[in-house]
């Protein structure tokens, strides 16, 4: 039996040291952060303020953006910014939560069971972990989709999309041209190879933090389910995915805010012209594609204005986060039902 | 969990000894005892880096950094006085220079063509009239076959396809350029979009970069678009003969560019264009791109560097220019600059 002494003995000096130094430097670092944040933003609205009140609110109602006549708008790009977003959202969410799905209620690994069952090899000590190993691979290989350069993106977007997509283009653009999303004809770098693009990029975020809730449902809620008579279908749609909802929709805000933001890719891809269409074929602009092609050179004049245009991408993405942490709220509340 | 104590002070200990010692690692990197700091034009990049290379290795004690972040945070960098030199396709305007208590001094070391590259499928040659590619430009010669480009292209195949108009979408000196070059063979283009780093261009899918705008052309058969020089060689794109002044199509090359380079007669300051220059066999689109150095020095020792490297560049340095697409300078001009070299004190 050891002596109460030994169990339980106060903190050395060194000991009560480093915890109070490692509590500080938490501590300080999450100012750092903060203050870093409020900084930048106060830093943008300040240059920004001379061309607020030179162009005031017209400046986000108008379509041109002439340097030469000094004449600067933005609706364009505020509408292909949301536009681009919630079109790759759409698509991303679609394909991101469907992987998702697959990669955590055991869709691999039963279908991996089901192949090894075959040869007989399904509890052997080594290909027996096959089925878990292998659901562990797709995952980090979505994953890895995030750690992918933008600008190779965009590359791979101007040499491997466009012209894989322009024959399906032109013909829905000839026979289904009276649709609005067909009603121009796609002539390189456009809205769909942007949103396509997009799409992959933001598709990482969503899998991940899907899959991440989906894992997180407690089995016990699935096995009631079953006990209850519900098929896999009826399980998953009307058990696991409301529970996990709360974070799904947290991991689709998240992937909003980066779709909201991303630059190099899209700088490359939308066609940059100051055009508001729905159709899918037409070039367009985005506030950030805009901010990466004028400002390198810029005059000092011009970035006031561009300044402008990087405060209302900041007001855009904090609202979206703010409503999304609301939708968040409110519909999870809803899906996942009354708390027993 | 609980971290032991002792894991988390060697830790520590581990990250300030290694922020010291890449600390020590700085200074022992540069040897060198002149540092020359620049900022600018992204246009004439390679082949700074070039000859800042090549100068460096010769001379020991010089270390030579360009960032080319482009001409207009150039300038700004200049006027700041963050830099020991800058670069600038657009030169500086007479307020700019104002602005630099300490004179500026700007020399004009290299040069460049801008060229149409296309992608029209079994076209091999194309000459393009004045009226024909500021027609394309403004949107208002709308496909291959108008009369306007079949007139100068007998027997030549072209068909009858919408033409795609690929500009750049990013503000660029390239751009400056083609436009004062546009603008100064048709009043209604210099009315609308006019002489800009972005203009709003009438019509056209835009693209960031030489890069991006090469990619557009070659994967849209029907496209046209404007690039520089020695981006197009090294692509092997197709380049357009153009019109010049006197009537003759030239298709862009070193000698047709160096002849109108020649046609410019550089003032005091060294700035010049040659919006349209005027001689027989001279290409349309040729420009100077320049180096910024301030006439007073705080220290001299750089500006005795900067005048050697000014000096290295206007004689050797030619030789490597072309190499990379760049048009060396007609000769007597390089005498010119040589001699203003010796402003920088």
């Amino acid at each position: 039996m050891p002596s109460e002494a030994q169990i339980c003995k106060p903190p050395t000096r060194s000991q009560a040291v480093t915890d109070t130094a490692f509590r500080a430097l938490c501590q300080g670092f999450t100012w750092l952060v903060a203050i870093i944040a409020v900084i930048i933003v106060l830093k943008i609205v300040v240059a920004a303020l001379p061309a607020v009140r030179q162009y005031g609110f017209g400046f986000l109602s108008g379509h041109v953006w002439d340097p030469h006549k000094k004449v600067y708008s933005i609706l364009p790009e505020i509408w292909g910014t949301l536009y681009s977003s919630v079109l790759a959202l759409i698509v991303g969410t679609a394909f991101g939560v469907a992987a998702a799905l697959f990669l955590a209620e055991g869709f691999t690994a039963d279908a991996v069971f089901a192949l090894l069952k075959i040869v007989n090899l399904q509890f052997h000590p080594f290909w027996g972990k096959f089925p878990v190993q292998v659901e562990n691979l797709l995952s980090n290989l979505i994953e890895l989709l995030a750690a992918i350069p933008s600008v190779v993106y965009g590359l791979w977007g101007l040499f491997v999309i466009i012209p894989l997509i322009r024959p399906v283009c032109h013909w829905l653009h000839a026979d289904l041209g009276w649709i609005p999303l067909f009603g121009t004809n796609l002539s390189g770098p456009g809205m769909l190879p942007a949103v396509i693009v997009l799409s992959i990029m933001i598709l990482p975020t969503i899998t991940a933090i899907a899959r991440g809730s989906l894992l997180a449902v407690p089995s016990r809620l699935r096995m009631a389910a079953y006990g209850l008579g519900a098929t896999r279908w009826e399980a998953i749609f009307a058990v696991t995915l409301p529970t996990a909802s709360r974070g799904i929709f947290g991991g689709i805000v998240l992937a909003f805010g980066r779709a909201l933001g991303e630059t190099m890719a899209l700088a490359m891809l939308v066609g940059n012209a100051n055009v508001i269409s729905v159709s899918l074929f037409s070039p367009a602009n985005t506030l950030a594609a805009l901010l990466a092609n004028a400002f390198p050179e810029a005059s000092p004049k011009d970035v006031g204005v561009l300044m402008y245009a990087a405060m209302v991408l900041l007001v855009i993405t904090l609202l979206v986060n703010v409503a999304g942490a609301y939708m968040v709220q409110f519909t999870a509340a809803e899906l996942e039902g009354e708390k027993v | 969990m609980r971290i032991p104590g002792w894991s988390l002070a060697a830790a520590v200990l581990l990250a300030t000894v290694g922020m010291i010692s890449c600390q020590k690692a700085g200074p022992s990197a540069e040897g060198a005892d002149v540092r020359l700091q620049g900022s600018g034009a992204s246009f004439p990049f390679p082949i700074y880096s070039k000859w800042f290379k090549v100068y460096s290795q010769a001379h020991q004690n010089v270390e030579i950094d360009y960032q080319s972040t482009g001409s207009g945070s150039g300038v700004k960098s200049f006027i700041d006085k963050t830099v020991d030199f800058a670069a600038s396709d657009k030169a500086m305007t007479p307020a700019e220079i104002g602005r630099v208590a300490a004179g500026v001094q700007l020399l004009p070391l290299t040069a460049g063509a801008i060229v149409l590259t296309y992608n029209v499928p079994g076209v091999k040659e194309l000459k393009l009239s004045r009226e024909a590619y500021v027609g394309i430009f403004l949107g208002r010669v709308k496909k291959w076959n108008d009369p306007a480009i079949v007139k100068t292209n007998p027997g030549v195949n072209l068909p009858g396809s919408v033409i795609n108009v690929v500009v750049r979408a990013d503000s660029s000196g390239t751009t400056f350029v083609f436009t004062q070059h546009l603008s100064a063979i048709s009043k209604e283009f210099a009315a609308s979009p006019g002489k800009n780093d972005m203009p709003a261009w009438p019509v056209g899918t835009r693209s960031k970069g030489n890069e991006g705008v090469t990619a557009s052309v070659q994967t849209t058969p029907g496209s046209i678009g404007y690039i520089e020089y020695g981006y197009a060689m090294s692509q092997k794109m197709p380049m357009a003969q153009l019109e010049n002044k006197s009537g003759q199509f030239i298709a862009p090359s070193t000698a047709s560019g160096q002849a109108a380079l020649a046609t410019m007669n550089l003032p005091e300051d060294l700035i010049g264009w040659a919006p349209d220059p005027e001689v027989k066999d001279a290409y349309p689109i040729a420009t100077f791109t320049w180096l910024l150095c301030y006439k007073k020095n705080p220290d001299p020792r750089k500006a005795e560097v900067l005048r050697d490297l000014a000096s290295y560049i206007l004689t050797d340095g030619q030789k490597e220019s072309e190499a990379l697409g760049y048009l060396p300078l007609p000769d007597a001009m390089a005498t010119k600059v040589k001699a203003a070299v010796q402003n920088i004190q």
